[in-house]
């Protein structure tokens, strides 16, 4: 058995930013696992433009935005492994696999989860019909499009207006394909806003608001898909159906943390999230085991991730370094309030805080103009105006110390509404 | 000449496969798919039954009690997915309890060993997540679930090492009688044989009416199926039937030999005999029956829906021996459940059938069982360090779902029968059968298809013919 400093278990935007940030504070023994063949996870396969406003200021593509952090990682110590399956975390020691190595063991003083997520496909929202060749999650095609050089279809049906589903309905229209239509069974998008404009509008691709498919057609491979409203309840209403004869559906329904590890390891997990439970610090249920990026919650921004990766990095090496205060007061837990479907973190050890705390947590439903209200034992201790929020759209609001140290018992996070948006 | 022609590449036609392979015999099996397990074989509930339900001295009776006992047998020779749970069949009333003690006497009847009549009290302690309104069951230690198409493929795959021709993409089209003898037309070619065994499922009426013996119907009976992810495997422990009706046994929910949870089936007739979709009617009809049985599925675990199709017929017990209209024409038809439970003992029958008819077989010196095939994540931490030395692909994780190594897809190309598609590698693996459904792993298969068969990836197939996976290289015209 090896032993190492931290072994990060993924070496996509978290792992890397992760494995970036607990090397400048001082953990120089880092094993970075990744079962790819290179380092940059699912950026690789996002050739478009986007990325970096926020983290670098510029537009960077998804293969550059990884190679800022790749070439951070040059000259470093830190062991970038690839190839490599992590089989099981127990005890802070990780089973891997690779062909180089064969079958190893890892015994690491921290770990940090970085294994980001999959895509939801077609059996949990349980879409009817034929199952021949042509139903395709859309970054599965986005693989074999950017990756392979393949195109998966000619004629295309999207379901879902998630952000890989729009990119997809504009790749894929560049590259000669026809996209017949975006259908999303909610009366809203879910992907970002300036997505819906650069990759639809633009194209003139029809976006089908409250609309779901019903049945897909044809044995071996795809025909044809049918399309329907849904009512407020989303449930189809008949005499709705519109037939688009097509040989592929994208399916761009929304993505889910992939927490097999974390859960064989016994590590708490959100139902909200379909992620661990961490603190301001990232650590897991499980001491000295950490976790950040899209296997925590899914986020809309790579440069949102690397931030809260920096932040799991830089606390996983204050762990290493024994560098963490001594404070042993029992975390705050932050509740979900009114409007709001989850936060992360789930709790604050007010101790640990240095100047103040990031929370994310996202809406329940469209708010075109709203409150932020941050309550601790019935006290309001802050308040946050702003405008147009969405589920599609993570939110973000700083906590500083001095107002963390009025809290007690627990916090709890809420939107009130001002006026809601015309349906 | 061939001694004996196998039409139909499903359970029942490997099993009988394999039992020939026995034997001194030229024997060849035709399917007309491009994989053997691909009808009725690749989708239904996967359930050993205990042997309980047919009525006594009946072919489904015998055939299913001795069955269960050997697929056991194969399985654990084989490295079959294979499980044995014990069944339920819980009762919620007078009437069904009733019901579930004339099962009782009937699997006495039937021979079915150690079977027991649970009160509430007892069924409740050993399956908690039952619904409250359940009043007892009766329960089958023998019972058991199995990987339909692995037992298929293991069956298969011994006939073809031990001599038997497996000739794929052989749909047979016409059968001509020559004195006494047969020819068969099929995937473009004519063979010759003395008997011939018509396993051919779904559409084993239409081949007998090639020989002018069409005495039976098939009506398929479609089933549709929710497939969970393992992470519901604390919902039962057992398969969980209701109580029987005229339609069939209902809808179950049960363990499946890989850990899944499978809730269904339905049973709709009136379809066409390659018509597997699934309705929001039938898959909403599944879930309002399977919440009678649990009110604890959640259907968000779901990973995969499905149909498949029984191939029913106008007769009551299975349809096997030589037919009335047709010498040296033996059929096996209208193998409805529990079909797959005595599919080997199916095989074992054809054998006393053939030596009925005159045959005369002789048993070969030496026979054995296809090599079985490694499953890399079963093994222990050693073994796995062990394998990884010997071969290092075992150390090329696939698919990240169920943990399927490039090793063992290699072994997989390496096989009897050699896989041609993504479904094929697919059912002889388990890669693309988990979560995401093959969104991880289904290019990098498809890459390794090309570089074994050396083809370029336009031409490689998702399942049956026709489908390929992908439509063009990108910057080729696109018209």
């Amino acid at each position: 058995m090896t032993k190492r400093d931290i072994v990060i278990i993924g070496a996509g935007p978290a792992g890397l930013a992760a494995a970036v940030a607990a090397y400048n504070a001082g953990v120089k023994d880092i094993l970075l696992l990744e079962r790819d063949r290179e380092a940059g996870g699912i950026l690789n396969q996002c050739i478009h433009n986007g990325f970096g406003l926020h983290r670098f200021g510029e537009e960077l593509s998804g293969p550059e935005y990884a190679g800022k952090y790749i070439d951070m990682l040059k000259d470093t110590s830190v062991t970038l492994q690839t190839g490599t399956t992590v089989l099981d975390i127990s005890n802070k020691i990780v089973s891997a696999v690779s062909e180089a190595n064969g079958f190893e063991q890892i015994e690491a003083k921290a770990i940090i989860l970085a294994m980001g997520c999959r895509e939801r496909n077609r059996g949990p929202i349980q879409v009817p019909g034929d199952r021949g060749r042509g139903v395709f999650t859309a970054g599965a095609a986005q693989r074999y499009l950017n990756i392979e050089g393949y195109l998966v279809g000619k004629r295309i049906v999207i379901l879902g207006s998630g952000d890989i589903g729009l990119i997809m309905a504009r790749r894929m229209t560049l590259e000669g394909a026809q996209v017949l239509a975006v259908s999303e069974i909610m009366p809203y998008t879910n992907g970002l806003s300036r997505n819906v404009a650069q990759c639809l509008d633009d194209f003139g691709i029809p976006l089908y608001l409250s609309h779901t498919v019903t049945n897909v057609i044809g044995k071996n491979a795809l025909e044809g898909v049918v399309l329907s409203q849904v009512d407020e309840n989303m449930k189809p209403i008949p005499g709705t159906e519109k037939h688009f004869d097509c040989d592929t559906l994208l399916l761009s329904v929304g993505l889910v943390p992939e927490n097999e590890l974390t859960r064989t390891a016994g590590i708490e997990l959100d139902p909200r999230t379909k992620g661990a439970t961490v603190g301001e610090d990232m650590q897991t249920s499980a001491e000295g085991v950490f976790a950040c990026g899209n296997v925590l919650h899914v986020h809309d921004l790579v440069d949102y991730v690397s931030a809260e990766s920096e932040r799991a990095g830089k606390n996983a090496a204050k762990y290493v370094l024994d560098a963490r205060s001594e404070d042993e007061s029992k975390p705050l837990p932050i509740t979900s309030g009114a409007n709001v479907s989850y936060t992360v973190p789930q709790r604050i050890n007010t101790a640990n805080v240095e100047k103040a705390v990031d929370v994310f947590f996202r809406v329940r439903k469209k708010i075109r103009s709203g409150e932020i209200a941050v309550e601790s034992n019935g006290e309001r201790i802050a308040t946050f105006k702003r405008e147009y929020l969405a589920p599609g759209e993570m939110e973000k609001i700083t906590l500083p110390k001095v107002l963390l140290d009025k809290a007690e018992g627990s916090i709890t996070v809420a939107v009130n509404e001002n006026e809601e948006v015309a349906p | 000449m061939y001694d004996v022609i196998i039409i139909g590449g499903g359970v029942c036609g490997a099993a009988i496969a394999m039992y020939l392979s026995k034997y001194d015999v030229k024997c060849c099996l035709l399917e007309k798919d491009n994989d053997i397990a691909i009808g009725t074989t690749r989708a239904n509930s996967g359930i050993v039954h205990a042997g309980y339900d047919p009525e006594p001295d009946t072919l489904m009776a015998r055939l299913n009690v001795r069955g269960c006992e050997l697929i056991e047998e194969i399985a654990s020779k084989m490295n079959v997915p294979y499980r044995k749970t014990g069944s339920m069949v819980i009762a919620f009333n007078a009437n069904d309890e009733a019901h579930i003690r004339e099962l009782y006497e009937r699997g006495i009847a039937n021979g079915v060993r150690g079977m027991e009549l649970l009160d509430k009290e007892e069924l409740l302690k050993r399956e908690p997540n039952l619904s409250p309104d359940v009043t007892g069951a009766l329960y089958a230690p023998s019972a058991a679930v199995v990987n339909p198409w692995r037992l298929c493929l293991a069956m298969a795959e011994t006939a073809a090492k031990n001599g038997v021709e497996i000739c794929l993409d052989s749909e047979v089209t016409a059968i001509e009688k020559i004195n006494g003898t047969f020819r068969i037309t099929a995937g473009g070619r004519e063979l010759d044989t003395k008997y011939i065994i018509n396993a051919a499922g779904l559409y084993s009426d239409r081949i007998a009416e090639l020989v002018g013996a069409k005495d039976f119907t098939i009506s398929p009976s479609k089933g549709q199926y929710y497939l969970l992810d393992k992470t519901s495997d604390w919902l039962v422990n057992s398969v969980i039937f209701q109580c029987p009706t005229e339609k069939g046994k209902g809808v179950l929910v049960s363990p499946t030999a890989e850990g899944n949870i499978i809730v269904g089936p339905n049973a709709e007739s009136g379809n066409e005999r390659d018509d597997v979709s699934t309705t929001r009617e039938g898959l909403d009809f599944v879930a309002a029956e399977a919440a009678k049985t649990t009110k604890l599925i959640d259907y968000r675990e779901n990973i995969r829906s499905f149909a498949g199709l029984r191939a029913n017929s106008d007769k009551k017990d299975f349809i096997i021996g030589e037919s009335a209209l047709c010498r040296h024409f033996i059929n096996v038809a209208g193998i409805k459940s529990p079909g797959l439970s005595s599919a080997p003992a199916i095989g074992e029958y054809v054998i006393e059938i053939l030596e009925d008819c005159g045959m005369l077989l002789s048993e070969k010196s030496s026979w054995d069982f296809a090599e079985p095939h490694v499953c890399f994540a079963e093994l222990s931490n050693e073994e796995k360090a062990e394998i990884c030395k010997r071969n290092p692909k075992y150390g090329n994780v696939i698919c990240r779902c169920n943990l399927i190594t490039e090793g063992e897809i290699l072994d997989a190309f390496n096989s009897h029968i050699k896989p041609r598609t993504l479904d094929a590698i697919k059912r002889r693996t388990g890669s693309g059968m988990g979560r995401c459904q093959g969104g991880f792993c289904g290019s990098k298969i498809h890459e390794l298809i090309c570089s074994y068969y050396g083809i370029p990836a336009e031409k490689v197939l998702w399942d049956k013919n026709g489908s390929y996976i992908v439509a063009g290289k990108v910057g080729a015209d696109n018209d």
